[in-house]
């Protein structure tokens, strides 16, 4: 794999967009600043972004709960992203959505989702888009464990199989569903439940270096491109928090030390000496490179505060194109 | 014009669609053989107009018995550039795709403060009357009424079929289209060329001024046959098929009541919750001043629809009951004691 320092820093970028957006935005639901709840990709961010960086600015992508992390990987602005959060005007859905239903259209962000596996299909109809209109689009569903047993993986597998289209199923297992370990409730390997489609699966077993993700993935989407049809990726990785920001569950369902073993490996950190070690940048220009992305949230944040959140008619607009009665 | 069935005339809009914009496809299960009658003349040749020969394989899809994934890949596919048409033939097998109905059609453009549009025709056919049995009978568009964010159409005629669907495919929104086929084999005279049906239109089938009948689906023939009857013991009935359910002209159905004083509403699909239960509120709400009689709801009992003819026939809106209805609305109720008649008033647990 020949990637220009250029393509290395920009994924060392995008991951602390992620990091320290997510960061801010769990300090945020604890000071009360966001109503509801967010998922944090904080201990992901290498999987997430060695996927997004394979795939193209036309090309599409889905998600799931754990949701800021794909269009910030995709490389979504973050004001709006952090105004949606909020429930602000200016969020990037207006403030209909919030944490669980971000959507950038903009980058190709065809929507999050907060029903567990329920977005795979819809990135399953981007490739269909793609493959009748021949625009050479590929689209991405990424879906935890969890959502690898929901059957409409299964139906969306066979469908893209069938049909050749470009997807790329990117299972994001960070080894628990909540609080229930996947072993206990997965029979068998993920990756391998491909082969009953006639699809490629592979398994990134180090889900924390972004170019072992990206390398696997980049030759998922290649495939999808050259009409090859869909491959599965897993990518095993661990989130650092907890399922979902603000959770206190009584019993401790991680072991620490395995909780502990995970922690030493940041994908950040890793990445970060890497990027040293090598010679592709200096401390110094990774340490201004922290600060800038700092920045950046820190004026997503700005621009939210300054934001005025949406007039209660919106409320009952974008339902259809052309509205129609609502009746209350 | 030319005399069309409805099954034909929904087969014509397709290909009128499918002619006119090359983003429209059509994915479904069996479509490609045309199992159903809408996708070509019958045999697989060109000459006689099959789809697959007209369109190729890219555009006429046969899909696997996977809805969940046809629904959301349909919207998927809808919301990145396609127009797909989605025959889902039965009914029934609406259910099995449920999440994506309801939290991907129905949702994204709203939860996505409007960046999706969803340019999507659902159809499906509700064989109820046809001995199919409790799997394949149901009439569910009530319960996507009471998913906002969809369309719901309901053509009673060769005529609306073919316009209402040209005006769903132009759709940018997602809608669902109930047919019925008790209504396939029905003939009426369709014109030629293309003709679009704005939604939102109620057609008044029938004119009269002693009472409102609201009638849904395969009701409307009925109906129209119960009004022709009563015209004979000196009831005028206006009957009115509302065409498509949301969005629902209630305007046209509160100006009628308004002069006729009285409503019953024959609706096919199962009476709690029914679009017959939605359009009695509306009436009452908005037009309570004008009822000289409480309003009277034929729709098709609360139980799971059996398969021997000699129980299913009675359970649906039928002439009989219909004009039993209107009877009694009107006061002219003729003390019949027949099945269908106490099928028509309320059930005995409600």
């Amino acid at each position: 794999m020949d990637l220009s320092a250029e393509t290395l820093l920009e994924m060392q970028r995008r991951m602390l967009r992620i990091r320290r957006f997510d960061e801010r935005a769990s300090l945020m639901v604890k000071r009360g600043h966001i109503p509801g709840t967010v998922h944090t990709s904080i201990g992901q961010e290498a999987q997430v972004v060695g996927a997004c960086m394979a795939l193209g600015d036309g090309d599409y992508m889905s998600g799931n709960h754990r949701s800021h992390g794909h269009p910030i990987g995709k490389g979504s602005p973050l004001g709006p992203l952090m105004a949606e959060l909020v429930g602000k005007a200016t969020g990037v859905c207006g403030g209909k959505g919030g944490s669980l239903h971000l959507a950038d259209f903009a980058v190709g962000s065809l929507g999050e989702s907060g029903i567990v596996g329920s977005s795979i299909p819809i990135a399953t109809g981007a490739g269909l888009s793609s493959k009748v209109l021949g625009n050479g689009r590929v689209s991405l569903a990424f879906f935890g464990d969890g959502a690898a047993n929901q059957g409409c993986l299964y139906e969306a597998m066979n469908l893209a199989g069938v049909w050749d289209l470009p997807v790329v199923f990117l299972c994001e297992n960070n080894q628990y569903a909540l609080s229930t370990p996947a072993h206990t409730v997965t029979s068998g390997v993920i990756a391998e439940r491909a082969a009953g489609f006639g699809i490629p699966g592979v398994r990134v077993e180090d889900g924390q270096d972004v170019l072992a993700v990206y390398e696997a993935a980049a030759a998922a989407v290649d495939r999808a491109r050259r009409g090859e049809g869909p491959t599965l990726v897993e990518v095993i990785t661990y989130r650092f928090n907890e399922h979902s920001e603000g959770l206190r569950l009584g019993t401790d369902y991680r072991d620490k030390d395995e909780k502990a073993a995970w922690l030493e490996r940041d994908p950040i950190v890793l990445f970060r000496q890497r990027l040293i070690a090598d010679g592709t940048a200096t401390a110094e220009q990774l340490d201004e490179l922290e600060a800038a992305v700092l920045r950046e949230v820190d004026e997503a944040v700005e621009f939210t505060d300054r934001s005025p959140y949406p007039d209660p008619s919106v409320a009952f607009k974008d339902l259809y194109t052309e509205p129609i009665g609502v009746l209350s | 014009m030319t005399l069309m069935s409805y099954l034909g005339a929904i087969g014509a809009a397709q290909r009128e669609a499918m002619e006119a914009d090359p983003r429209v496809v059509i994915i479904g299960e069996d479509v490609e053989a045309n199992v159903y009658g809408t996708t070509g003349a019958g045999k697989s040749r060109k000459d006689k107009g099959d789809f697959l020969e007209l369109f190729g394989a890219n555009r006429i899809r046969n899909t696997p018995i996977s809805e969940e994934v046809i629904v959301g890949a349909a919207a998927g596919a809808a919301m990145t550039g396609l127009r797909p048409i989605v025959d889902l033939s039965y009914s029934s097998f609406l259910y099995m795709a449920m999440d994506q109905f309801v939290n991907q059609v129905a949702k994204n453009r709203y939860m996505f403060g409007g960046q999706a549009s969803m340019p999507v025709v659902f159809r499906s056919a509700m064989f109820y009357g046809l001995n199919t049995g409790a799997h394949h009978s149901d009439r569910p568009y009530p319960m996507f009424m009471n998913v906002p964010g969809l369309k719901i159409v309901v053509p009673s005629n060769p005529y609306d079929a073919k316009g209402l669907l040209r005006t769903a495919v132009d759709s940018d929104d997602p809608v669902l289209t109930f047919e019925a086929c008790m209504l396939w084999g029905t003939k009426g005279e369709v014109p030629e060329e293309e003709y679009r049906i704005p939604f939102g239109q109620a057609r008044t089938a029938r004119e009269g001024d002693d009472v409102t009948v609201v009638a849904i689906s395969s009701a409307v023939p009925e109906a129209l046959a119960a009004a022709e009857s009563l015209a004979g013991e000196g009831l005028s009935v206006e009957v009115i098929d509302p065409r498509t359910l949301v969005p629902f002209d209630a305007e046209a159905v509160i100006r009628s009541v308004q002069r006729t004083g009285r409503l019953v509403v024959a609706d096919p699909a199962h009476r709690t919750c029914s679009a017959a239960a939605e359009i009695s509120a509306i009436v009452a709400e908005e037009a309570f001043e004008s009822l000289r009689a409480p309003i009277v709801r034929v729709a098709t009992p609360d139980t799971q629809i059996p398969f021997s003819p000699a129980l299913e026939k009675q359970l649906y809106p039928n002439r009989d009951s219909i004009a039993e209805a209107i009877r009694r609305v009107t006061g002219t109720r003729a003390g019949s004691t027949s099945e269908a008649a106490r099928l028509a008033s309320p059930a005995p647990h409600l």
